[in-house]
């Protein structure tokens, strides 16, 4: 297997965000491996996902159940659908574990979340561990540490 | 103009016998008297004391909109002090945690106070000298609350002297408190987890009201739980049913499991649905902890205690529990149409960590800005706030299984999907309203 070069991590993780602001939700999905998690968690620093409750910390059916749910004909909080921008920094390649099968990237972002006349922006970072699985790279574990990840927010309703 | 302060007969027209006045939801000035009044008259949920663990650990929180602290005095009792300093008003500190030590100090001034308020000093003190500051409200320190009752761990505060005793107001409604506490093999909770602040541009009441609206779930959530229950069916054939479809898939239940579970009322604005039955009664057991249980309660006591799997209770005016899962909701008041929901979730002293994992997911899947289910509810609230400024109809009606007979400020038990507890809600509204006006 050929090991992917950090210009191929970092087209990835561009390539990611991309998709959630294009709202090719299904495509999005297509790049978490099966057993891959999205995690946001609540606390400054957290290290569990577990016993320490997050904002979210979701896996690959549950993530699918929101995908599915944002296109639903009964889901009122769409209608008017939500909409997102990401502007990322270069993302930077913080580790590569060949032998592991697993290389981590680090991005520090902006999004932004719309609906109607409502804006909401949010500085972020994201921390994406990635491998390599059947000749493609996948997600294992996106992780988004909001800056105020303990502020009191109002609803986040698409992904960062 | 004020329309309503020092208008009692206009309070009093808020709320009819099965519909209320929108004003109750969008009208600030109702809001200011709900903040003096309602919040003061009753029995408004602080913290928990595993919040304050050792003496000079402190807690900064609000009743109604008034800044208060909760604090463990070098006695290891829980005092509740209004938080601010008496010189000039600064806040001691912040909402937030933390430990203090023996003392607070105002960080503007450094005057400083015991941990049960009293002031212990002030810088350059010969300034007072002769002036009578003795006497003044500054010289006798951070004003203590005066009306606390810690019940089981649960930290509870009356500022006002009217009002009803700490057992009198809550009567009955202490056993989901007690089923909740008595969960844990030990007979003891604690804080955990993480506290989870969704913001709500609505009024606190629609969030109360809607913990025991049984007739919203399956419509209002179609879009969240009926999804996930879409999405489970294709699973692969024999997988076991992950943790977070049992969470989701219960929202969707039919009316009849709604209407057969029940809701019971009790005096003073408090009540419950899932008397018989609710969405957490199906749950797979986590393995060790029944035998945890029996070992600590015995047996029959045990199940007793398990079988007991009530859904959401509320406890007037802004708080909403549930036993089986050890999470309290609080609905802090910002505004008219601004609320602060705060969910708060709990350990089982000595059960097996799988049952605080399922409470976060929980907690996390329903009452997170970032939940679907949450958005689901917010998106209802919002828009109601919005639609209450239509003038043609200016109200709101609680009319579903109304009975002319039903008497106010009792214990009953009756259909699931009643609006009586809403009803239960308006009349200790008026009640705890008008009764220091």
């Amino acid at each position: 297997m050929t090991a992917p070069t950090d210009q191929q991590l970092i087209d990835f993780v561009i390539r990611e965000t991309r998709l959630i602001d294009q709202h090719r939700f299904e495509e999005w999905l297509d790049l978490f491996a099966e057993d891959g998690f999205y995690w946001m968690p609540l606390e400054w620093g957290q290290t569990d996902p577990r016993l320490t409750t997050s904002l979210m910390y979701e896996d690959k059916l549950l993530l699918k159940i929101r995908v599915e749910r944002l296109k639903g004909n009964r889901t009122f909080s769409q209608k008017p659908k939500s909409r997102c921008h990401h502007v990322l920094q270069t993302p930077q390649v913080d580790s590569r574990n060949e032998a592991a099968n697993e290389y981590v990237t680090w991005t520090p972002m902006h999004y932004v979340e719309t609906r109607l006349d409502q804006q909401d922006l949010y500085a972020a970072w994201a921390t994406h561990t990635l491998a390599m699985v059947d000749g493609a790279l996948k997600i294992k574990l996106k992780r988004v540490d909001i800056v105020n990840c303990d502020a009191a927010f109002g609803n986040i309703q698409l992904f960062m | 103009m004020a329309r309503y302060r020092g208008n009692l007969e206009a309070i009093k027209g808020l709320v009819r016998e099965t519909e209320v006045h929108r004003d109750v939801y969008i009208d600030e000035e109702v809001f200011q008297l709900e903040m003096e009044h309602v919040f003061a008259n009753t029995w408004a949920y602080v913290g928990h004391d595993s919040q304050v663990a050792k003496p000079g650990d402190y807690y900064g929180t609000t009743i109604g909109t008034q800044p208060i602290l909760m604090v463990r005095h070098t006695d290891n009792t829980v005092k509740v002090l209004h938080n601010r300093c008496p010189h000039k008003g600064t806040r001691i500190t912040t909402e937030s945690c933390g430990n203090t030590g023996k003392f607070f100090r105002c960080p503007y001034h450094a005057w400083s106070f015991k941990t049960d308020g009293s002031l212990l000093a002030i810088p350059l003190k010969k300034g007072y000298e002769n002036t009578g500051v003795e006497q003044s409200h500054a010289g006798r320190g951070m004003s203590p609350v005066k009306h606390v009752h810690n019940y089981r761990g649960f930290v509870f505060a009356k500022l006002n002297d009217v009002g009803p005793g700490f057992e009198e107001f809550f009567g009955d409604s202490l056993s989901s408190f007690d089923n909740m506490v008595d969960r844990s093999p030990a007979g003891r909770l604690e804080v955990a987890g993480g506290v989870l602040r969704y913001m709500h541009n609505c009024n606190w009441k629609m969030l109360v009201e809607n913990q025991t609206d049984t007739c919203h779930p399956m419509v209002a959530h179609e879009s969240s739980a009926g999804t996930a229950i879409e999405v489970w069916k294709n699973a692969p054939p024999g997988a076991k049913k992950p943790m977070a479809v049992e969470i989701y898939a219960p929202f969707m239940a039919p009316y009849e499991f709604f209407e057969n579970m029940g809701i019971r009322v009790w005096p003073n604005g408090h009540g419950h649905t899932g008397v018989h039955h609710s969405i957490h009664s199906d749950y797979s057991a986590v393995p060790g902890y029944f035998e945890k249980m029996a070992a600590a309660h015995g047996e029959e006591r045990a199940k007793a205690i398990l079988n007991e799997n009530r859904h959401n209770t509320v406890y007037f005016p802004n708080i909403m529990i549930k036993g089986p899962i050890q999470l309290v909701r609080v609905f802090k008041p910002i505004a008219a149409n601004k609320t602060l929901v705060e969910s708060w979730t709990f350990r089982l002293v000595d059960a097996p960590d799988m049952l605080l994992e399922r409470t976060l997911m929980y907690n996390r899947l329903i009452n997170a800005p970032t939940s679907v289910v949450g958005h689901d509810d917010l998106e209802m609230y919002e828009r109601a706030q919005e639609g209450l400024h239509v003038d043609a109809n200016q109200w709101v009606n609680l009319q579903r299984l109304y009975d002319p007979s039903e008497v106010p400020d009792t214990t009953a038990v009756t259909n699931g999907t009643t609006e009586w507890q809403m009803r239960n809600q308006f009349r200790a509204w008026s009640k705890f309203m008008t009764m220091s006006m």
